[in-house]
């Protein structure tokens, strides 16, 4: 099946077969190895990315449910070499350890942000809840995030991705 | 350029590794493509225990993009391939040959049988399922006990027994101690108790992965390993291949914990394929198949008795363990139980100990180390065991844990095992952590609880806790039969624009080596901190080391940083004085800089560096170099410490455990970088309460694994965990030369008996003793209403009524 994407700003044109998943478009089509796969049950948000701005375990969603959306992956959160408020977060807050989680976290944690800008560290947790890490013990991950919220401009979460990224269509054409 | 003053060492640096993680421009193994690579997907025993009566692949040979499909008469058609086993722990240790595919028998669910190699994994992984195995069935050997017994089903018929090994250490025997046959028969309090440590999946978040590329002039092999080089040799003596025309690289590598130590079957065939391919080829594994085939961690049933005078002193420990090996030999996996023998003591002073430990067969995934290896199960059965002492003895825990601990002043002190331990401070860390853990308030709050009877009780639990980090000195290491040596190794040099290239032999895997290895290099020779890049995990460029593990690479890796950095200090010295046109003896080095005494006539290590290069004006035969290397062997272990505080609430009408407040005080020695210092002992206490509450790896009676994924295998989640309070106490190691003692392990060891503590504590008054792990609600809520004397005794389902509790909200 062919399906046209936006990923990260550029708009990619492919086929597919019918069971691909979108992590695996992403990674072995698209090349945005940036989002990686921990699981096959969908439990541990490794692969979490956005998609239309929510964010999704891209391991759950088929490449061609992608069809016409716009995606954002870890690759695409860095803007004009300024890296977004959570990623900064995480590296201010020593939120990672091998990393391995980190872009689904950190991906995770920007819709979690857009839902309640406000998050007190039980809402944190609870909204990590789908998203794995062996090496923190979470709690500079739950820091990282709150810190994030103080430094989020308002709109900087995925609706604002996403009003960027039409942009970018715009004026990067294809 | 300007040299840094303020030392890097001890502050909290943040870490240079994190730009290309949070980033998502990660070099992880499955990132890895290769022009013309192949995927290589292995076909897994579905039975614990089979024999493989035919295996037919002529029609998986035929589906799309299936390059070729292989069994073990193909692969290894002599049946030479064995993996390595490097502990052989006793001279008569059972060695069954573990095949790199399964020939003619299969001896635990997921072992390989076949593999395919197809231009997609998904290719692959769809053949798979066209070969057509034929299995007759054995029976399983799951139970320990029942292994041992002299008509038990064997796992490997020829070796007659299901024993692997019996390993022991008497203090007797050994001249370190008592007999403790003696005190046990002469004291006034004995215990004996038997604890299970359950089988745990060490869990990294990235599955293992493996890309073998023969085509040129080397064979290349990236791995998601923890030990490159340790894979490097192995692969070279298993498989035959000259060891200098074998590279192998762990790039950035997701999480390790001790389970990805193993040298791995997986590995070898995508080396046996790809050379006979002469392809580039990838193995990656998905979670479930790495459930089943990644070894496991702990499983081992202790018998452990303790005895006491009436005042709490204690006489003799004798501690008997069964470990459950799995069906083979793992790397290191023999060894475990035994690094544990060292440690059952503890912090405390025990006159008579005796050790013995039989390793098992059974047909269950290979156990091998994981987190802390031999040391959390130690910690755990010791601190447990104190608590009921206390408990028979109408002590305060505390108390009698200070009553037996080696003191302050005492150090450095031998134990009963015969080890040293250079340094230690427990009084300070307990007084620290019972202050920000407000003991005395919450034992109060627990009182008034049980006194009105509220439905939800409050237990604390302590810990403290020792370990040997910095595994290991060679020396101890040979005594031990350990097929190796516990040196690290570095290299250091000094690049023409005054930079610094690092290599270290300790590969990282999340631990930040990068980082707190700069700040080290950065002290040395007083350079800043950004001017220092690290190499390692891969064996071109870091081409001498024994990897990380064990909390070796700071208290090993780092040193051998150090002494290669004294090194360039020295190469530097003469060149120094000879550009100052003085004599070495007037010179002083600080800050990056030689200084003329007395004067302020200087140069730079840096500006000596681009000299060098340069080589115009050099002392007559000098070398042009500012280069280094050094090989560290530690003369001793280090010791860190701590103590660790919980308070659990446990709902007794649900048998819910909820932590309500987790205080702990480490001593990890030196410090080089405290912000990684409290990562990972986050990510330790994470590990270690999760096995006390949430994680056990089970299999049926028919020796499947039953929870072979992330949604039967609880991994706890941010929801699922409290925040901590970490503090720290520094006792510097008087061992080595940063006075480091190594922290990555000590969170696990120390939490998982202070979570279990907390939680028998609260429920004691109800009959209870003891919960095994993991302490899931049905447990608890079992344990309340058993152990409670007037409950009307086990039996019956959820939603039986609780002794003192109101009955009336139970059966419907
Ligand atoms: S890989 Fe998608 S949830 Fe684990
Ligand atoms: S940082 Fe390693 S899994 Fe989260």
């Amino acid at each position: 099946m062919r399906i046209t994407v936006t990923v990260d700003g550029t708009k990619y044109t492919d086929d597919v077969e019918p069971r691909t998943l979108l992590v695996h478009y992403l990674r072995e089509r698209v090349g945005k190895v940036g989002t990686v796969v921990g699981c096959d049950t969908s439990n541990c948000g490794a692969c979490t990315v956005h998609l239309d701005g929510h964010s999704v375990k891209s391991c759950s969603v088929l490449a061609v449910q992608a069809d016409g959306c716009e995606v954002t992956t870890i690759e695409g959160l860095a803007r004009d070499g300024q890296l977004h408020p959570v990623q900064q977060a995480f590296h201010d807050n020593h939120a990672l350890q091998c990393g391995f989680c980190t872009p689904g976290m950190i991906m995770q944690s920007i819709d979690l942000l857009a839902d309640n800008p406000d998050p007190d560290e039980q809402a944190v947790r609870e909204g990590l809840e789908g998203n794995l890490c062996r090496c923190t013990g979470y709690q500079n991950i739950v820091k990282a995030v709150r810190d994030a919220a103080k430094h989020m401009s308002p709109g900087a979460g995925p609706d604002a991705e996403k009003i960027e990224q039409a942009n970018h269509v715009g004026v990067g054409g294809e | 350029m300007t040299a840094t003053i303020e030392p890097e060492v001890g502050k909290s640096r943040r870490r240079k590794e994190d730009e290309r993680l949070i980033t998502g421009r990660t070099r992880w193994t499955d990132n890895i493509a290769l022009p013309g690579m192949l995927h290589l997907a292995v076909l897994r025993s579905p039975f614990a225990h089979a024999k493989i009566v035919s295996i037919d692949t002529s029609a998986a040979k035929g589906l799309p993009g299936v390059v070729a499909v292989y069994t073990a008469a193909d692969l290894d058609p002599e049946g030479a391939i064995g993996m390595p086993c490097a502990w052989p722990i006793t001279p008569d240790m059972a060695a069954p040959r573990r095949p790199v595919l399964a020939a003619d028998r299969v001896n635990f669910a997921g072992e390989g049988v076949a593999v395919v190699v197809a231009r997609s994994s998904a290719e692959a992984h769809d053949a798979l399922e066209a070969i057509e195995v034929e299995y007759d069935e054995l029976p399983p050997v799951l139970d320990l006990e029942a292994a041992l017994a002299e008509d038990a089903p064997l796992v490997h018929e020829e070796l007659g027994s299901n024993k692997n090994a019996f390993w022991v250490f008497d203090s007797a025997e050994a001249g370190t101690g008592g007999n403790v046959e003696e005190a046990l028969s002469s004291s006034e309090v004995v215990l004996k108790r038997r604890f299970r440590q359950q089988r745990l999946v060490p869990a990294f978040m990235e599955p293992r992965a493996c890309v073998v590329d023969p085509t040129g002039a080397q064979l290349t092999m990236w791995s998601a390993t923890q030990v490159p080089h340790i894979l490097r040799v192995m692969s070279a003596l298993t498989l035959g291949i000259p060891e200098h025309r074998l590279r192998v690289i762990a790039p950035d590598v997701g999480g390790g914990f001790g389970g990805k130590i193993g040298v791995l079957p997986e590995e070898m065939m995508t080396v046996l394929v790809a050379n006979k391919l002469g392809k580039p080829v990838k193995w990656n594994e998905s979670r479930s198949e790495t459930m089943l085939a990644a070894h496991h961690g702990r499983d081992q049933i202790q018998d452990i008795t303790i005895s006491a005078k009436a005042d709490g002193t204690v006489t003799g420990l004798k501690v008997e363990l069964l470990a459950n090996l799995g069906a083979y030999n793992g790397l290191v996996g023999p060894g475990v139980p035994i690094l544990g023998a060292f440690m059952f003591n503890a912090i405390y002073k025990i006159p008579a100990y005796h050790f013995a430990c039989t390793n098992v067969f059974t047909t269950t995934t290979l156990t091998d180390a994981y987190r802390g290896a031999g040391r959390p199960e130690a910690t755990f059965a010791i601190e447990r065991i104190m608590d009921e002492l206390a408990d028979e003895l109408g002590m305060d825990p505390i108390e009698l844990r200070e009553k037996n601990w080696i003191k302050h002043e005492e150090f450095p002190f031998t134990t009963v095992c015969g080890l040293t331990y250079d340094s230690g401070n427990y009084e300070a860390a307990t007084e620290k952590a019972k202050e920000l853990f407000g003991y005395d308030a919450l034992r109060r709050e627990q009182k008034e609880r049980r006194e009105s009877n509220d439905p939800v009780q409050l237990g604390i639990g302590i810990s403290t806790f020792t370990e040997m980090c910095g595994l290991a000195p060679s020396r101890v290491l040979g005594s031990l039969d350990y097929g190796a040596g516990g040196w690290e190794y570095a290299s250091l040099r000094m690049l023409p624009t005054g930079k610094v290239e690092v290599t270290t032999g300790a590969s990282a895997h999340g631990q930040g080596h990068e980082t707190a290895w700069s700040q080290i290099v950065a002290d040395q020779l007083g350079v800043p901190f950004e001017d220092v890049e690290v190499l390692h995990g891969d064996t071109q460029s870091s081409h001498k080391g024994l990897d990380t593990y064990g909390s070796r690479s700071l208290v090993v890796g780092g040193i051998a940083i150090v002494k290669a950095a004294e090194k360039v200090v020295a190469k530097a010295k003469p060149i120094a004085a000879h550009l100052l046109e003085c004599s070495e003896d007037d010179l002083e080095f600080s800050g990056g800089k030689f200084t003329v005494k007395g004067t302020d006539s200087s140069t730079t290590i840096q500006d000596i560096a681009l000299a060098v290069f340069a080589a115009h004006n050099l002392p007559d035969g000098v070398e042009p170099s500012l280069d280094s290397d050094a090989t560290f062997d530690p003369e001793n272990f280090s010791f860190p410490h701590g103590t660790h505080l919980c308070a659990a609430e446990v709902d007794t009408e649900t048998g819910r455990v909820k932590l309500r407040s987790y205080v702990c005080v480490d001593d990890v020695g030196k410090v080089v970088n405290p912000l990684i210092v409290e990562g990972q002992v986050h990510g330790g206490l994470a590990q270690g309460i999760a096995q006390a509450l949430f994680e056990e790896a089970v299999h049926d009676e028919s020796g499947t694994l039953t929870t072979g994924t992330f949604a039967d295998y609880l991994l706890p989640s941010a929801a699922d965990l409290p925040s901590f309070t970490t503090d720290r106490t520094e006792t510097p190691s008087t061992t080595n030369p940063l006075g480091a003692k190594g922290v990555g392990e000590a969170g696990t060891i120390a939490s998982t008996p202070a979570v279990v503590n907390a939680v028998v504590d609260a429920v004691r008054h109800f009959g209870v003793n003891d919960i095994e792990m993991p302490l899931t609600p049905m447990r608890v809520w079992n344990a309340v209403r058993n152990g409670t004397p007037d409950a009307g005794g086990p039996g019956g389902e959820a939603g039986g009524g609780l002794g003192s509790i109101d009955a009336s909200g139970g059966a419907q």
